[in-house]
């Protein structure tokens, strides 16, 4: 594990030491790292400097409590950026004549008010519930430009990895961590080990960064990126549209990484620039020239490599209750007993009694009575695009009894009815939504029954996450889309 | 934060591996506003079989959980920790937990114990009929037979937990560093700097 050594020096002989150096040869982490440290103490922890703190209703209001109780202030409010997305009902938010239409749920409701009421008090910006720039965290971030290359972005939520996809060094805290960076706008940090997960070679026909990423989960395992920091590397990631590597970096935690990265290149400047709060005129000039200089050098090395073959991915689904349980499309539901690791075979038998499935049935034989299309992890346009473009002119199975597309932002709505895509996605039966996290997670009205199964775009099969009882499998947009038109899970290449 | 230098008492011999946080405290118990009065749905689903390890009378009250490997991983969730603490846990000893999870453990005063797969199936047997204890100060943690198993423990962290210390009021002392640094940044990495953001 590297240290921050130019700071060390720093610390030690008191001189001053640019935050832009060039040294020994670094990876991408090293080197968004070492620009953000404050300071060393003598055992490594650093006091790392957060540029991007994006803030919702769920894990903020104990923090914000905490503050006002010690009577501190928000250090940086105009580097905090808060929007509600967890707990929004999918459906209208305002009636005809703009009033806004109650939230059923009284606790919903509360926390929904605290943030709409905290981010005043603390002077934070706050997209509200019915602006047209509200969204998931996830997908606004980058949307607005609030999000970076090169920066440090946190939010007390695990997929803030997915911020990573522009380059930018982004992770999950809890609570007392996001009022830590209210408060002081920085966080204490050891600094991670460093893992490069490269794939190169020809992604074969209907394979997306979905399943490259369920396929990366499922070989290393939930906690194979523990205590390190993925950066994915190799041609596949290059080709990938930026879009397609936040889905990748999103996931980067049910790898066990805190934090996944893109070396941030051409299409990510092309991505960024021109956003609302994306730096401007000599301040994009100068961040272009340092954002040049972040991609991991010639020589830098890992402290763990994984390579992949492209041409091994296949359009990938889950079949368990652990991101890890992945099976191509083509397979069949594993027995417990090839796993060689008795605790997985345990794991793995109570998996299947969740999910009510047998060993050798095949994935492609599995009914399923819902289908959901969003998430932070695939709302963004080119993944409604991807659903479109299966479901056009075609129409969902009897059997599917509720299909719901939710977009990830209400730019991406508004772009997606540009395009005519909510009419492909209502005459193919399914339903179009206001953008939050919906049925990513059983915090809001949509829920999967106890006992059902979902195809869903989502980052999370684990028990009871899309509410009680609900059986997920895991997918990408056009597996999830194929899934709604025949009933049961797909190989979207033979439709 | 209350200061931590040894716990003694049951332990609830848990064992599972890769117990994610929506196992812990699922979703809907997320929308309080407060910190208390999560401990009546940590796992919820579990509990739900009346034989369940949680609600045996054996085990009441016991400060200590005992876990499998990658323990506290998916959501960073803090509730998950408060959860915890709310139905009694001061310390969790598995062979590996998720990075996000410790640090929240951590904050809340939670001892996340880190030991070898053999030392943890040793706990689990002894837990179901014997008291463990944890000691802090020598890092280690010993049961009424021959058993003494030491740990590693971040020093910093021994040190904030052993004297209930708050990281924030540490960190915001350290005002003078941090304008220092943002007067570097200023300059250095002004398009970083927020005059476009927020």
């Amino acid at each position: 594990m590297q240290t921050c050594v130019s700071n060390l020096q720093f610390a030690r002989n008191g001189r001053k030491c640019p935050l832009i150096m060039a040294s020994k040869a670094r990876t991408l982490y090293e080197k968004i790292w070492d620009a953000h440290v404050v300071e060393q103490r003598d055992d490594g922890t650093c006091l790392i400097y957060i540029d991007r703190h994006l803030v919702h209703e769920v894990t903020s209001p104990q923090a914000f409590e905490s503050l006002r109780s010690a009577g501190r202030k928000v250090r940086r409010p105009d580097l905090t950026l808060a929007v509600p997305d967890h707990n929004l009902p999918t459906t209208a938010r305002r009636d005809e004549t703009g009033n806004r239409i109650p939230i059923l749920d009284p606790q919903s409701a509360q926390q929904l008010e605290a943030l709409e009421r905290n981010a005043p008090d603390f002077g934070i910006r706050y997209i509200g519930d019915a602006d047209l720039e509200q969204g998931i965290v996830h997908v606004v971030g980058p949307e607005q430009g609030f999000s970076l290359p090169g920066a440090t972005i946190v939010c007390g939520d695990s997929h803030t990895a997915a911020h990573g996809g522009l380059g930018a060094l982004a992770f999950g805290i809890g609570t007392s961590e996001v009022e830590h960076v209210l408060a002081t706008q920085t966080l204490l940090l050891k600094q991670s080990k460093t893992m490069e997960v490269r794939v190169e070679g020809t992604l074969g026909a209907g394979v997306t960064p979905k399943d490259v990423v369920l396929h990366v989960i499922g070989l290393i395992g939930t906690a194979g990126g523990t205590g390190h920091v993925i950066e994915f590397c190799g041609n596949v990631f290059e080709e990938m549209s930026v879009e397609g590597r936040i889905t990748v970096c999103n996931m980067a935690i049910e790898g066990g990484a805190r934090a996944g990265l893109v070396a941030p290149d051409d299409k990510t400047f092309e991505y960024v620039k021109g956003r609302p709060m994306a730096p401007k005129g000599a301040d994009w000039d100068k961040a272009l020239s340092w954002w040049k200089t972040l991609p991991t050098d010639t020589g830098a090395t890992f402290d763990k490599s994984v390579h992949i073959d492209a041409a091994d991915i296949q359009p990938t689904v889950t079949w368990g209750t652990s991101p890890e349980d992945t099976v191509a499309i083509g397979g069949v539901v594993p027995d417990p007993s090839s796993f060689a690791d008795p605790s997985k075979q345990k794991a793995a038998q109570a998996s299947l009694d969740y999910m009510g499935l047998t060993p050798g049935t095949k994935m492609a034989d599995i009914p399923v009575e819902n289908v959901f299309i969003g998430s932070c992890t695939n709302s963004r346009i080119e993944d409604l695009r991807a659903a479109a473009e299966v479901l056009r002119g075609r129409h969902k199975a009897d059997n599917v009894k509720w299909a719901i597309v939710v977009p990830g932002s209400g730019l991406v709505k508004k772009q997606a009815e540009a395009e005519g895509l909510d009419k492909v996605f209502t005459d193919a039966g399914l339903e179009w939504r206001e953008p939050g996290c919906s049925a990513c997670l059983g915090m809001n009205p949509d829920k999967v029954p106890a006992g059902e199964r979902c195809a869903s775009t989502s980052n999370r099969n684990f028990v009871g996450r899309q509410g009680p009882g609900s059986r997920t499998h895991l997918v990408s947009p056009a597996m999830a889309a194929a899934a709604a038109v025949t009933g049961h899970l797909t190989d979207v290449r033979e439709l | 934060m209350e200061p931590i230098r040894d716990i003694a008492g049951r332990a609830i011999p848990f064992g599972a591996k890769n117990v994610d946080t929506d196992v812990i405290i699922p979703a809907h118990w997320l929308k309080t506003i407060t910190r208390d009065g999560l401990g009546k749905g940590a796992f919820e689903t579990i509990r739900k079989d009346p034989d369940n390890i949680f609600d045996s009378e054996r085990y009441a009250g016991a400060p200590i959980l005992i876990a499998g490997d990658n323990f506290g991983c998916g959501s960073s969730r803090e509730h998950a920790a408060w959860a915890l603490l709310d139905m009694g846990v001061k310390a969790v000893i598995a062979p590996s937990f998720s990075d996000i999870f410790s640090g929240n453990a951590f904050k809340n005063g939670i001892l996340t114990v880190v030991l070898p797969q053999e030392q943890v199936d040793r706990l689990l047997e002894v837990a179901t009929e014997h008291d463990i204890a944890i000691d802090l100060e020598s890092q280690t943690v010993t049961t009424p037979f021959q058993d003494r198993f030491t740990f590693e423990i971040d020093p910093f962290r021994k040190h904030c937990l052993i004297e209930g210390l708050d990281e924030i009021g540490l960190t915001m002392a350290r005002d003078e560093a941090i304008a220092a640094y943002e007067g570097r940044a200023n300059s250095e990495l002004s398009f970083l700097s927020g005059r476009n953001a927020a």
